[in-house]
């Protein structure tokens, strides 16, 4: 690893001044990722920040939504009393992300900013847009098996890994940001990005910008929620597939209903048409067909990814079968 | 919520900003002040890498299986490599050094981690617990005699950070049933197979309730 500085800080405007007066510095949380791309040489910054003493560490529920801190750990979080009442979906998901000992570290701000697992990304000896930009794209022509098949580029089909996001997305969070100007809100579905020509820009967050934590708008889906994660073992392991289901029932009519899928973007990828369809619908089999199918519009496979035209609307027939519990 | 204007106080980094550019400007000085002789000696002598090995490093004061350590350390230095490479505390092992095995599994401050992705100086101030410090002198810890007991290895490279994993799995409440044992104990993967002993294990010293 090449060495850099580092530096403690303890104010929100001290981080801020950091990354304002140095383009190289980097925050650093957790360090689950940003420390394994520097041993990888993918990333090189030349001064680390360090943000673990600054006061997001907090998890607060307020009126109308639940506010999560940036620096909260993901296993905290998952396990808190307010999130498994209030956003259980967001914390299956966080569960079925990586392991116990990176969850004790990784943190909220940390995971929305997690970067891609794809193979040419991590391999500096391949070209990537994402990495370098204008290098090309290995992944294309390349083994991609893990990649995308909604909203991808000729610059970039590398896929968004965290199941965390999957899960505010289909639960409308809104990210909490600060920078030299002020305070902003952004809301998940623009937080992050398609690839577009422009790969190497995972998020609309701006350098010199610092996420202070998300809110999480109150919502009536706490007692039918499924996070169901399809990969290549039964744990740890990245996605191929995740569903993110949310139902409000009024009887057996779908009332209203959040979808979001994993591992087929460059970003979590909400289902909003699917959503529609099934709003005001009864829950039946049938009808979760149909709403997968319409997901599926706009699909497109590469040579190794094939598969997931098929396994993608299966997951979300199953997710929904399981949230509605909805059998046969 | 958290504003910018309640939570501010006076920053009290530890480095100041000062070590790189003082470097820079220290060579530019050196070049100036010193004859091409002296230079040439200067460097012989390695001083400038020897100087910036001064200014390159970071004071760390950490706790150790109950030791205070006050070290300095460079930044990149990992927890791990700290543990091993310095300590010569070599029973928490380097597997894949990428955060994907568990082999190097300690607990900082009471919660399991993993080292190789934990820069040192980011832990000023933490109590680490390693393998080393589990058993009480001669007396081994109960986890330790339950892998020992169920044959919960073969190999036994993952095995320092496989108990680790495991004291702490119990300690969290999520080692209930086979399935919960089995899912939080994903993050430590073991080539020689030893799951179903490992789980045995685990199983006999929750169940034991000797932790």
């Amino acid at each position: 690893m090449n060495n850099f500085q580092f530096k403690r800080v303890s104010s929100q405007v001290a981080a801020i001044a950091e990354l304002s007066k140095d383009p190289a510095a980097k925050l650093v949380a957790g360090g689950t990722n940003l420390i394994d791309l520097m041993k990888y040489g993918v990333m090189a910054p030349d001064k680390l920040v360090d943000v673990n003493h600054l006061s997001f560490d907090v998890i607060k529920k307020e009126e109308g939504s639940l506010h999560i801190g940036s620096t909260v750990r993901n296993a905290v979080a998952a396990g808190n009393a307010d999130v498994l009442k209030y956003q259980p979906l967001l914390s299956q998901a966080m569960l079925a992300g990586a392991s116990a000992q990176l969850r004790n570290k990784a943190t909220m701000g940390g995971n929305l900013l997690q970067r891609t697992r794809c193979g040419y990304f991590y391999d500096i000896s391949a070209p990537c847009n994402k990495r370098v930009p204008g290098s090309g794209c290995g992944a294309l022509e390349g083994y991609n098996r893990m990649h995308a098949i909604f909203g991808a580029s000729n610059s970039c089909i590398a896929v968004n890994p965290s199941d965390m996001n999957v899960a505010l997305t289909a639960l409308d969070a809104v990210i909490l940001v600060s920078g030299p100007k002020g305070n902003r809100k952004i809301p998940i579905s623009e937080f992050h990005r398609l690839p577009g020509a422009h790969p190497e820009l995972d998020t609309t967050l701006d350098r010199k910008e610092i996420i202070t934590g998300l809110v999480i708008p109150d919502n009536n889906f706490a007692a039918h929620t499924t996070y169901l994660k399809v990969r290549d073992r039964t744990s740890y392991a990245f996605a191929l597939i995740s569903v993110a289901v949310a139902i409000d029932f009024d009887g057996t009519t779908i009332r209203d209903i959040r979808l979001a899928m994993g591992g087929v973007a460059h970003k979590p990828w909400r289902l909003k048409e699917a959503e529609q369809m099934l709003k005001g619908k009864v829950a039946t089999v049938e009808n979760f067909k149909m709403a997968a199918e319409l997901a599926m519009k706009g699909a497109k496979a590469y040579e190794h990814n094939a598969f997931k035209l098929k396994l993608a609307p299966n997951t979300m027939v199953q997710a929904l079968k399981t949230a509605s519990g909805v059998k046969a | 919520m958290i504003e910018n204007t309640t939570r501010d106080k006076e920053d009290k980094d530890m480095t100041g900003n000062s070590r790189r550019d003082f470097l820079k400007k220290s060579s530019v000085i050196t070049a100036i002040a010193l004859t091409p002789v002296a230079a040439v000696k200067a460097s012989d002598l390695k001083l400038d890498e020897r100087l910036s090995e001064a200014i390159e490093q970071m004071p760390l004061s950490i706790e150790i299986n109950g030791q205070q350590h006050n070290l300095k350390v460079e930044p990149r230095t990992t927890l791990l490599d700290l543990l091993r490479e310095r300590l010569k505390l070599t029973g928490t092992k380097k597997g894949c050094d990428q955060g994907q095995c568990g082999a190097c599994t300690v607990h900082i401050d009471g919660v399991r981690s993993l080292s190789c992705l934990q820069l040192a100086v980011m832990n000023e101030g933490a109590k680490i617990t390693t393998i080393e410090g589990l058993s009480d002198g001669n007396k081994l810890h109960p986890m330790q005699e339950a892998f020992i007991k169920h044959d919960g290895f073969q190999c036994g490279y993952c095995t320092p950070g496989q108990i680790m994993s495991a004291v702490a799995c119990i300690h969290e409440g999520h080692a209930n049933s086979e399935l919960e044992i089995r899912e939080f104990m994903s993050g430590n993967i073991c080539r020689c197979g030893a799951y179903a002993n490992i789980v045995n294990a685990i199983k006999e010293v929750k169940e034991g309730g000797a932790i």
